[in-house]
């Protein structure tokens, strides 16, 4: 059996969950050279409600591109982690932004708590910049791409003049779980 | 890595099969979720000496690709559901006056417009059916992005060869998923262009009835007059009240593809020996099925299947034959069962047919197949 390993991007349509999602796929697929597929489930409005991106990442062919089994989940929104938190599988991961999530329904995965959006008005002065910094603490809590690849995934994504300052994002989300502060695996 | 390596979706992947097929027209009208061939056309072919037209709704884009078509040259056009819709009667011009041109539909939830975003499969019926009055058409559909690019090409291929409007039927999740794609080299692919006349203009029957049941198609402009209509018309193109020539020319019509069956109708199977249980499937909900597959393989449990790539004409004797080894086929379609009544019809129901159904924007899930599959051990 190949590895596969499956990543939900969730939160509200504007937050740029697709862009890193996109983000994500390359960098496996093109500068990693794995397999990944990247799809993504949005309502009809161009800003605002549910917006989820996934994002497979294996050795081997992916024959179905949706999520069956989280390995790790990032919810932006409170209604996003209480809607999926039962699918992340045990010892999964969940990542939430502590600015919109209160709370994270108990369950037998990590739940990572960080100040995304405020780190990116903190130390970018951009709020629009959260998606690359929550992209940061997806790299290091996952392991399944490498820094490199997404770094040049950036490169080739963001609009052209923004580069520097998304690899700068990209590289405070790293910082976060570095200086881990963990909200406890519930039992 | 190649340097035809992307990580690419589905609708890139139609306009830039539709590039290297030789398509140089588009006229269309953006719809979500088709709109990416649109915007990914409307960059590219002003590249390379096509043209991109966005017209004022679905039914004059339909109409320009024909126009365009008559002119020499190969035109595509994308839309969804309502937009296909639309498109319907002028599909059946293309069909009557036997004039080559690609309509892809993104298949999104509907009726009407229904579900914008999400996907589904309920137009199979409508992609033969949908305009009026007995016509040929092919349909293919393609259950990845390297088939998206591939299928494109052979629907341009198709509808020069046979001068017959080919259907593409992506679905939302076919069209919008990014996955890893190396293309084929450019000199690689297999390109057709229509037959054109050998005789002098003033001898043209533009809808000659002769042995190949494919009438050579002169371009307008290069001096070969003649009539195009939607009426029944003669082999002039005139129209015609006269009963013999009806029956010549609707007969010739409709039974034009049935001469080339062998190299239209494309299908993928998986056979399994000792499989009592078949799947019929297509598009994404292949995708499902095949995971499902794997799940029941890791329990033990074969399990045979059958891809559908042309869905019209429908694959009756080859889905038939594959019935023939299991006692029940399972169908996964993303609509209330429209191609299962096409599966019983092909095995003259001497195989119990099940049905695997979804209508809510979700794609299947594959433990919602595999479930199915153990119901009938």
């Amino acid at each position: 059996m190949s590895f596969r390993y499956e990543i939900r991007l969730s939160g509200a349509g504007g937050q740029g969950l697709i862009l890193i999602g996109k983000i994500l796929a390359e960098a496996a697929a093109i500068y990693d050279e794995k397999n990944a597929t990247q799809s993504q489930s949005y309502g009809p409005e161009a800003r605002g409600g549910a917006s989820r991106s996934e994002v497979i990442i294996s050795d081997g062919d992916i024959d179905y591109p949706k999520a069956t089994n989280i390995d790790l989940l990032l919810a932006m929104t409170q209604e996003a982690v209480d809607k999926y938190a039962a699918e992340v599988k045990d010892g999964g991961v969940i990542i939430t932004d502590s600015g919109y999530v209160r709370e994270v329904p108990k369950g037998k995965y990590k739940a990572y708590s960080f100040p995304i959006t405020e780190i990116a008005e903190e130390k970018i002065g951009k709020k629009i910049v959260a998606n690359i910094i929550a992209l940061g603490a997806i790299e290091r809590l996952s392991q399944v791409v490498s820094p490199e690849a997404i770094i040049n995934a950036i490169r080739a994504r963001v609009p052209k003049g923004t580069e520097e300052t998304n690899i700068s994002a990209f590289k405070y989300g790293q910082d976060l779980v570095k200086n881990e502060e963990t909200v406890t695996p519930s039992a | 890595m190649s340097s035809r390596t992307y990580m690419m979706q589905g609708n890139i992947a139609v306009a830039e099969g539709a590039i290297d097929a030789g398509c140089r027209f588009f006229a269309g009208y953006p719809i979500t979720p088709s709109s990416e061939i649109a915007e990914q056309l409307s960059k590219r072919l002003p590249e390379i000496g096509g043209r991109f037209i966005q017209m004022e709704d679905e039914i004059a884009a339909m109409g320009a690709i024909i126009g365009a078509s008559l002119g020499g040259v190969k035109a595509l056009t994308a839309t969804s559901g309502p937009g296909f819709s639309l498109k319907q009667e002028n599909i059946g011009y293309a069909s009557i006056a036997e004039i080559p041109v690609v309509i892809v539909n993104v298949m999104r939830g509907g009726p009407s417009t229904g579900l914008p975003t999400l996907p589904a499969q309920g137009d199979v019926m409508q992609a033969r059916w949908g305009t009026h009055g007995d016509h040929p058409i092919i349909t293919l559909t393609p259950a990845s992005v390297r088939e998206s690019y591939d299928m494109t090409i052979q629907a341009f291929n198709m509808s020069e060869k046979y001068r017959v409007p080919v259907i593409i039927l992506l679905d939302e999740i076919i069209g919008h998923v990014h996955e890893k794609v190396t293309f084929p080299e450019v000199d690689q692919l297999e390109i057709i262009n229509r037959k054109k006349p050998d005789t002098t203009p003033e001898e043209y029957l533009p809808y000659i009835n002769d042995e190949s049941l494919i009438p050579p198609m002169a371009n307008f402009g290069d001096g070969y007059r003649y009539h195009v209509t939607g009426l029944v018309h003669d082999e002039t193109g005139f129209p015609t009240n006269d009963t013999d020539q009806i029956e010549a020319m609707l007969t010739r019509l409709n039974s034009k593809l049935d001469k080339y069956l062998d190299e239209i109708i494309q299908y993928e199977e998986n056979i399994v020996p000792e499989a009592k249980i078949g799947i019929v499937t297509y598009g994404s909900s292949a995708r499902s099925s095949r995971h499902a597959l794997r799940l029941a393989d890791e329990q033990n449990i074969p399990v045979n299947m059958f891809r559908i790539q042309t869905m019209w004409p429908f694959p009756t004797d080859a889905i038939n034959e594959f019935s023939k080894n299991v006692s029940h086929l399972i169908v996964p379609e993303l609509n209330l069962g429209q191609i299962a009544h096409e599966v019983e019809h092909a095995v003259r129901r001497e195989v119990e047919v099940l049905r695997v159904n979804k209508i809510t924007g979700e794609p299947i899930n594959p433990e919602e197949i595999l479930t199915k599959i153990k119901e009938c051990l």
